[in-house]
């Protein structure tokens, strides 16, 4: 073998050792660094999740909030309908009840004037003699 | 029982301080990746402690411990378990960064610079090598191994451990100019 590449070979060991030998020191000081990045990650992926959790938590017991209030606010408005309703019902009724009292008593009279009307105007034949005398008494 | 147990663990903790930054540094060098050497590593003496009662000693420590690691490395693309590192390539880093940690040793700065560049140049060589002859490129001229310990580790027979070399050292020798 030519003495240039026994030389390249032989820097090449060199280089290789002195690399590897700096790795493993290197790799053998991380060890524990590399267990406290270990925990650091465990307590990073836990906080992580109990925000995703806290958060997640949070929207749903916000949704469940709304939808509660939604749900008064819809009843109040259905009580307040029915109030309205009834309320418009009872006036209705008081209103049809004076119109027909007031038609009653209209009627009532009307009935009246009419008897009355009758009775002073239609006189049967039988009583005219009667009706004449009285008529002369009235002159008294 | 429990004496055998623990001298057998002691044994074993003797094995991994001795050989493990050896197998990280082929892990290394054959993924370019820090992080994914380092689980690799792991991934072998890991392997290497759960099947360490039926090594008999057939070859040695560390061919065993390097046989284990070649096979890691090779199936690490293939394993479901490793797609995350398929997918975080982007970690790996290009083998010529190793020309910057090469010692300046007695080497003027001028020197040091055609040596950075002579390094720049064989591992972009070893870059462009098939998975077979980097890793016995690597075990060859980075490890130091005989071609018996490359077969042993690697599976394949002495000729085909040459053959693979062979191509590598011409891939590398025409990377640098084929002048040598």
């Amino acid at each position: 073998m030519h003495p240039e590449l026994i030389k390249a070979l032989g820097e090449f060991r060199l280089s290789v050792h002195a690399w590897s030998e700096a790795a493993y020191g290197r790799s053998r000081r991380v060890e524990a660094p590399g267990r406290r990045r270990v925990w650091r990650l465990a307590a990073g992926w836990a906080l992580g999740f109990f925000l995703v959790a806290g958060g997640a938590s949070a929207g749903i017991w916000e949704h469940h909030q709304h939808q509660q209030q939604m749900k008064i606010a819809a009843a109040h408005a259905a009580a307040q309908q029915r109030l309205a309703a009834q309320q418009r019902l009872a006036a209705q009724q008081r209103e049809q009840q004076a119109r027909q009292e007031k038609e009653d008593l209209l009627a009532r009279e009307d009935l009246l004037a009419k008897v009355d009307k009758d009775v002073s105007r239609q006189v049967p034949a039988a009583m005219e003699p009667l009706g004449q005398m009285m008529a002369g008494d009235e002159s008294w | 029982m429990a004496m055998a147990e623990e001298i057998g663990a002691e044994e074993f903790s003797a094995v991994v301080a001795r050989h493990r930054a050896q197998i990280f540094r082929f892990l290394l060098a054959s993924t370019r990746d820090v992080d994914l050497a380092e689980t690799l590593t792991q991934d072998c003496f890991l392997k290497a402690h759960r099947n360490w009662a039926s090594f008999r000693g057939e070859s040695s420590a560390m061919t065993w411990l390097m046989r284990i690691a070649i096979n890691l490395q090779k199936d690490h693309w293939r394993n479901r378990r490793m797609q995350f590192w398929r997918q975080t390539r982007a970690n790996a880093v290009e083998l010529g960064e190793a020309s910057e940690w090469l010692p300046s040793g007695e080497r003027s700065a001028e020197q040091q610079l055609l040596a950075q560049e002579r390094v720049r140049q064989v591992s972009k060589a070893v870059e462009g090598l098939s998975e077979r002859q980097r890793t016995v490129f690597l075990l060859r001229y980075v490890e130091e191994a005989e071609l018996s310990e490359i077969a042993r580790a690697t599976g394949l027979s002495e000729g085909t451990v040459k053959a693979h070399l062979s191509r590598a050292v011409a891939k590398v020798r025409a990377e640098l100019g084929g002048k040598q």
